[in-house]
């Protein structure tokens, strides 16, 4: 039997509910239909009453829930898509993310984000929006790539005493699986080595990992050996597994599906320079989605964000410079 | 004054109403004092930032805070500190909190009206108006799910605030879920300089609660009696399971926006109609009138007032303010997070 990344989310919340009494979900369609993507799917029949059908308000949806938070709940925020948190953007980074600041009192909630696009989901159902919120002190952001981490990572973000933006791929819900979920090996914070390689490191995150991974089989065959680190959480960043990599690599590609101004991929280039520019033997290089608003057609899209022939390409030239 | 000022929180039965409009007075009278004490010490260069004043609305304020019982919710806005004080609130918040002192609630990170005590149910506010509507109803959701089926959540706002999405969201959401939120708004007539006519265009705010599908009332803010009463019924009818009740109270602005502002964009006849009376005068000739305190008294709790303000305000601002060397700065209250926080 296996299971997908979208079946994992569903699993662990699940389990959030069924173990923990404070866990309750709220988001626009998810009792009965089950949500938008079926992440919530027969939950509200398992567990009445804790999964919640909300109105289209976004920063009444994430508000409420920095109130339930404060009174000791788990609240699980699911927005319909990551580019609709926007329209509650305003709890999320003013309110919520500054909250234990404040006053010392935790503000435990979980922001789910269904993130990144899909073939025909154009400029307005396909945002990475890990950048935006990593900005804002205060909050965590989880990018999970696999099918074990989608699980775990949902978890611990629950568990987690500060509010979690919960980056979940679209792109990876039904295509990702694995046979059976698994504890966490690392904690949520903490990079992931996806792939050994000698000849150049590449960062990346989320559905990015996967280009990232496909174009280094590409590149073994031209021997060129690839290491891939994930990142897996964007905030705080796990700066030490990066330049362990690089360390022994001294070549550093960033990929990431957000757009190419500011973001993940300049901090951690950034991050690198300042603390490992002694250990790069080339200048660092990043791969993002083009600087435009995202295009429905699925012609223009399918070069509108990072592919694993753009990588390959790029990792050829850093492998030659 | 405030330990036997809070033995009558909550109490609404009309024997009992003069003991209530004494205590709701008394509030009000130690919240002017307080402000004015602090309006001192921002032309004195004490305070750094700005000071926002509530004078014109303590009935309205006061009366909320009054009646409101322990183990509900409060989440007050800018002009709010006699409803703060009668809630709850140590006198000693407020300065330590316009000191940035580290002794303070915020430990000096944030100011002036931002402070609140989640844990004791009075949340902080930010500057982002309607934000905290949402913020108490998610609380109140968290109670019913936690079981309790007695507490009522209250939150205050003024006439600009209406105007955000934010508000108007949370009071949908609140009906939807049918909460015990109580939402007071001071209509004070003016949003810093808007006046209401650049703000709204229906008649008054309370009929947009049929809209919402709750229950709106309509009162003069100047008369602490009359909010009493209303507010009184409002806080009663949430308590028993009616939804989310709207209230709007008719006052006026006696104070610019902050100490900063002189108000000269203010219409003056406003100051010369009923609105534009001063709610603590009126409360003071009205207990004269019926006898329930005579003018020494009235004086002596004045006194008693100004006494505990001084007092306050003299032990915050001996003691020490924030230090950037003893700042923690870090935003994260789980542990192995705030340690990656400090690692890269």
């Amino acid at each position: 039997m296996s299971i997908t990344y979208l079946e994992a989310i569903r699993e662990a919340q699940r389990r959030a509910l069924r173990d923990d009494p404070r866990v309750y979900i709220y988001g626009q369609d998810i009792a009965t239909f089950g949500g938008a993507f079926k992440a919530t799917k027969n939950l509200a029949r398992e567990f009445p009453g804790r999964v919640i059908d909300a109105p289209i308000s976004e920063d009444a949806m994430v508000g409420s829930a920095i109130g339930a938070a404060i009174e000791g709940m788990r609240p699980i925020i699911e927005m319909q898509f990551a580019d609709f948190s926007s329209v509650g953007i305003n709890q999320i980074v003013n309110q919520a993310a500054t909250f234990f600041w404040r006053t010392q009192v935790a503000c435990p909630i979980t922001i789910r984000l269904p993130s990144g696009g899909n073939p025909g989901s154009g400029p307005f159902h396909s945002q990475n929006l890990e950048s935006l919120y990593a900005h804002f002190p205060g909050l965590v952001v989880m990018t999970p790539a696999t099918v074990e981490d989608a699980y775990s990572m949902l978890l611990e973000a629950i568990e987690i005493n500060d509010p979690v933006i919960y980056c979940e791929h679209k792109y990876l819900y039904n295509r990702l699986k694995t046979e059976a979920l698994t504890e966490a090996e690392l904690p949520p914070h903490k990079a992931r080595v996806a792939r050994r390689g000698r000849d150049l490191t590449i960062v990346a995150y989320s559905a990015m990992v996967h280009e990232s991974l496909a174009a280094a089989e590409q590149l073994q065959r031209e021997n060129i050996a690839v290491e891939i680190v994930d990142l897996r959480t964007v905030k705080p960043l796990d700066i030490d597994t990066v330049l362990a990599s690089v360390a022994h690599t001294s070549r550093l590609l960033c990929v990431g599906e957000s757009w190419p101004w500011g973001g993940v991929n300049a901090e951690v280039i950034a991050s690198v320079a300042t603390h490992g520019f002694h250990l790069l033997d080339a200048p660092p290089q990043r791969i993002n989605s083009k600087d435009t608003p995202i295009p429905f057609s699925p012609h223009l899209w399918s070069v509108h964000k990072p592919s694993s022939q753009v990588i390959a390409a790029a990792a050829r030239r850093l492998f030659d410079w | 004054m405030l330990d036997t000022l809070r033995e009558h929180r909550g109490e609404v039965a009309p024997s009992l109403f003069p003991d209530l409009y004494i205590t709701a007075f008394k509030w009000m009278l130690l919240a002017r004092m307080v402000e004015e004490k602090l309006g001192n010490l921002w032309r004195a260069g004490k305070i750094a930032g700005g000071v926002y004043l509530g004078k014109g609305q303590e009935a309205i304020s006061s009366a909320i805070g009054t009646l409101l019982k322990p183990g509900d919710l409060f989440g007050p806005l800018i002009r709010d500190q006699a409803g703060r004080l009668a809630f709850g609130e140590p006198m000693i918040d407020v300065f330590r909190t316009h000191f940035g002192s580290r002794t303070g609630p915020t430990l000096g990170r944030d100011g002036n009206v931002h402070r609140g005590r989640p844990r004791e149910g009075q949340f902080p506010m930010i500057s982002h108006l309607g934000s905290l509507v949402s913020v108490v109803a998610g609380a109140l959701m968290a109670r019913r799910f936690k079981g309790d089926k007695t507490a009522v959540g209250a939150t205050t706002i003024g006439d600009g605030g209406t105007s955000t999405g934010a508000f108007h969201e949370a009071i949908n959401m609140a009906a939807i879920e049918k909460l015990p939120l109580v939402v007071v708004v001071s209509n004070n007539r003016y949003a810093y300089s808007t006046p209401n006519s650049r703000e709204f265009a229906c008649d008054d705010l309370a009929d947009r609660a049929r809209g919402y599908g709750i229950e709106g009332y309509s009162m003069d803010g100047t008369d602490l009696g009359e909010c009493l009463e209303v507010l009184g019924k409002a806080v009663e009818r949430a308590r028993s399971g009616c939804g989310p009740q709207l209230v709007v109270g008719h006052c006026l602005r006696l104070t610019g926006h902050a100490e900063h502002d002189d108000a000269f964009y203010m219409d003056k006849r406003l100051l010369d109609s009923p609105i534009g009376r001063d709610c603590l005068k009126v409360a003071e000739s009205f207990l004269r009138k019926q006898g329930w305190a005579s003018e020494t008294q009235i004086e002596n709790w004045r006194k008693l007032a100004k006494q505990q303000v001084e007092e306050s305000a003299a032990i915050a601002q001996c003691e020490p303010q924030a230090d950037p060397r003893e700042e923690n700065w870090c935003p994260y209250a789980t542990e192995s997070i705030a340690e990656a926080h400090f690692n890269r």
